[in-house]
């Protein structure tokens, strides 16, 4: 154990450090009360920043136009980007989902066509999994695929396709043999977003946004080509996609955690409680320090998943307590946020007396979702059991 | 930059873990918990055979100058074991106080000593008042000369000495000394015995200031820290296996998922206490600026989560998990003692907000 940096580390931190030194925007802060949309557009131009200065897909293969650096270099450009108080990037489900799955299954020609792209931010992913039957039990899923010469016709819906407006391409599981038993039957085919017969439709989320969608697939014909991995075999392709959705997907959210940390601990010393500033009240101090060591521990738990994944080269079950953990601490963290808050908690962006601009009651109602999203909390359980632990499965 | 252990310190956390199991299995441990002191020299001579006595401690002094990680993951496996006895007080308190405090003649004889498994130590923080902030120590020396009551002195009388956090200064008793009363006081955990220190115009020797102890008090609280995180690992195995064994309504209770989902919480917890209490070891060997707040850190959440684990594996074994036969409840027992030893999770929460709110110590290393 050593998390020295190795002088070629140390050398990579240097240089983006200051590259982001040079190139965060400085109007990132004010930019938090955007529109999904107009935000959207921000952190894609962000990300064709951060790519064109040859910072974008880390230790992707640089033949795709990664970096070809060390998974460690990866944890540290988050760590770094962190602290330099950088935007995330625009094609969030590309870098940390779709990518990793192209280059651990794609064909040399899928990894030419799709990866660079991912990391310019020129083709934003998105992932056709869940359907309105096929939530948590995913193999379930009906959008059915028959062959027809060249293609693959597509018919049947899925939803909570985040970013499903702002797609062009969609990792999409199928079940293309309706006899086999449900994990056996599943393709994985890469879908383009334009063509005929694909519907997106908005889907109204609690916090008022539309950042997800449901997807609507009446005759849609995708080449034969765009199958990832093996026909009958796309389980495997979700699972490792899933797998780097709560393995390694939690190591870019420090950003988003460690700035709304530092924020909350600046107001608890504006705003007051019984009388004093709130920063010297036991009990918020108490709560503060807490979620501070939370977020902490988060790092370090992502740091060891890196270094384990760096050696056994995937992630691996266990990496359900990353999902777990970032889930329910934002939760955790939102809540404390609106005691800090009381009343002024509630306020959306639009209220003359809000503070933040309605940062906080977007974050509290979005951070409901957290644990829901790629998979649920009692699911990431269900893993942990049986597939760390070696429980008998429940289902 | 590797999180992951070297082949070396996988060797190392091996090999304590074999040796544990082959000289105290848990029989052992039970015999030994219904003695006065938990002590054997027997093991005592094994675990210093081993090098274990002097594990940290510089080669010129009889150890075998190794770095706080290995010392957590000796710990870990010593916390695995339900280690009793004196180690935890010997080596990394009085060894790490001595190692941060005293002369080089003072170490010469002291840390040696300890080193070599030819004496048993301890240190006397804790007053009336029972606060693990310093400055509320109110013992003071007098011409050389100690007078007051220390509480909760960890394995005292075993101890050849005692070293004696006052307020003007650090001092080393020899627990024969003239005025030194040493009485038990029956705490929870039946491992690790607890006294309390009588001192009346009894001569100490000085070892250093106790400005200087705070870095010395970190190491021992990662260590236990550490610990505590082996007592959670052995804690969740053992439920785990319960788990699949245990029948009810036809099945293995671990295929129902409300205690399938507590395991994976035990599971949860465990790992992420030893993410927390390695990183703290690691800062501490590297002498990072964030080092106090990552020991902080671990000691919080390891206080919390040591806890937390011990309830749900008890509650998961039912009725056998509330019996003295069952073995849960000894781990259950060091958890709490440990919870508040050198501050509970309130005390380095209020410790981190110093840290990070009045402060607002940037953690400069970071990566």
């Amino acid at each position: 154990m050593d998390l020295n940096l190795t002088t070629e580390e140390l050398k990579f931190r240097d240089e983006l450090r200051a590259w982001l030194t040079a190139n965060v925007p400085k109007d990132w802060d004010e930019r938090r009360e955007d529109s999904l949309e107009v935000r959207f557009e921000y952190l894609r131009s962000w990300q064709r920043k951060l790519y064109k200065g040859g910072w974008a897909g880390i230790s992707w293969p640089k033949e795709y136009g990664g970096r070809g650096a060390s998974l460690m270099q990866q944890v540290i450009f988050w760590q770094e980007m962190a602290l330099a108080g950088a935007p995330p990037m625009a094609n969030v489900l590309g870098l940390g989902l779709i990518g990793p799955t192209i280059i651990a299954f794609g064909t040399e020609t899928q990894k030419k066509r799709y990866l660079r792209k991912i990391l310019s931010a020129e083709e934003i992913w998105c992932q056709g999994f869940s359907e309105p039957n096929a939530g948590s039990d995913l193999a379930s899923l009906q959008t059915e695929a028959r062959l027809d010469g060249g293609h693959y016709v597509v018919n049947g819906q899925k939803v909570w396709t985040s970013y499903g407006w702002a797609g062009d391409w969609c990792e999409l599981v199928v079940r293309t043999d309706p006899g086999a038993p449900k994990h056996k039957g599943l393709t994985v085919l890469l879908l383009d977003m334009k063509s005929p017969g694909v519907e997106v439709r908005p889907l109204r989320q609690m916090t008022g946004e539309n950042e997800f969608n449901e997807l609507f697939f009446r005759d849609v014909r995708v080449p034969v080509e765009n199958v990832v991995g093996r026909v009958n075999q796309g389980w495997d392709v979700a699972i490792g996609t899933l797998m780097h959705e709560r393995g390694t997907f939690g190591a870019g959210l420090q950003i988003i955690y460690k700035r709304n940390m530092d924020r909350l601990i600046d107001l608890s010393r504006t705003l007051n409680k019984n009388g004093s500033p709130a920063a010297q009240d036991p009990l918020t101090r108490q709560k503060l320090a807490q979620c501070y060591a939370e977020i902490e521990i988060m790092r370090l738990n992502q740091m060891r998943a890196f270094s384990r994944i760096n050696a056994t080269g995937v992630p691996g079950p266990e990496g359900s307590i990353q999902k777990i953990f970032w889930s329910e601490l934002n939760q955790r963290f939102q809540q404390i946020a609106q005691e800090l808050l009381g009343p002024y908690g509630q306020l959306d962006g639009d209220d003359s007396h809000a503070i933040d601009k309605g940062i906080w009651s977007y974050g509290y109602l979005r951070a409901r979702g957290n644990t829901i999203e790629a998979g649920t909390s009692e699911i990431q359980r269900n893993i942990i059991g049986h597939f760390v632990l070696g429980l008998p499965r429940s289902y | 930059m590797e999180f992951g252990l070297s082949a070396s310190q996988e060797i190392l956390k091996e090999s304590a873990r074999k040796f544990f199991a082959g000289e105290c299995p848990i029989a052992e441990v039970r015999r030994l918990m219904e003695t006065d002191s938990a002590h054997d020299p027997a093991l005592w001579s094994k675990l210093a055979e081993q090098g274990y006595t002097g594990i940290i401690f510089p080669e010129e002094y009889g150890g075998v100058g190794l770095g706080k990680v290995e010392l957590i993951l000796l710990m870990e496996e010593a916390g695995r074991a339900l280690l009793p006895g004196p180690f935890f007080s010997t080596v990394a308190l009085a060894g790490a106080v001595l190692d941060a405090v005293a002369t080089a003649d003072q170490k010469k004889k002291y840390l040696t000593a300890i080193c070599e498994g030819k004496a048993l130590s301890t240190v006397a923080v804790l007053e009336g008042s029972a606060s693990w902030d310093l400055s509320e120590v109110r013992m003071s020396a007098a011409n050389g000369l100690l007078s007051g009551e220390k509480l909760f002195v960890s394995d005292a009388a075993v101890a050849g000495t005692i070293i004696v956090v006052a307020r003007n200064g650090i001092f080393i008793v020899d627990t024969r000394a003239p005025g030194v009363t040493i009485s038990p006081m029956s705490g929870m955990d039946l491992t690790r015995k607890l006294h309390s220190v009588h001192f009346h115009n009894t001569p100490a020797e000085k070892l250093g200031e106790t400005l200087a102890l705070s870095r010395a008090l970190d190491v021992a609280t990662a260590a236990l820290a550490a610990e505590m995180v082996g007592g959670m690992q052995r804690t969740l195995d053992i439920t785990v296996e319960y788990a699949k064994t245990r029948k009810q309504f036809g099945k293995p209770i671990g295929m129902f998922q409300a205690v399938q989902h507590q395991c994976a919480d035990m599971y949860l917890e465990t790992e992420s206490a030893r993410s927390a209490a390695y990183y703290a070891a690691w800062a501490l060997e590297e002498n990072v600026p964030d080092a106090a707040t990552a020991v902080s850190i671990a000691k919080m959440y390891a206080s919390d989560a040591s806890r937390t684990v011990g309830n749900r594996g008890i509650q998961i074994h039912g009725g056998m998990g509330f019996t003295w036969e069952n073995d849960l409840h000894l781990y259950y027992r060091r958890a709490k003692a440990s919870e508040t030893a050198f501050g509970d999770a309130t005390f380095h929460r209020e410790r981190i907000a110093r840290f990070v709110i009045d402060a607002r110590a940037v953690s400069a290393h970071r990566a």
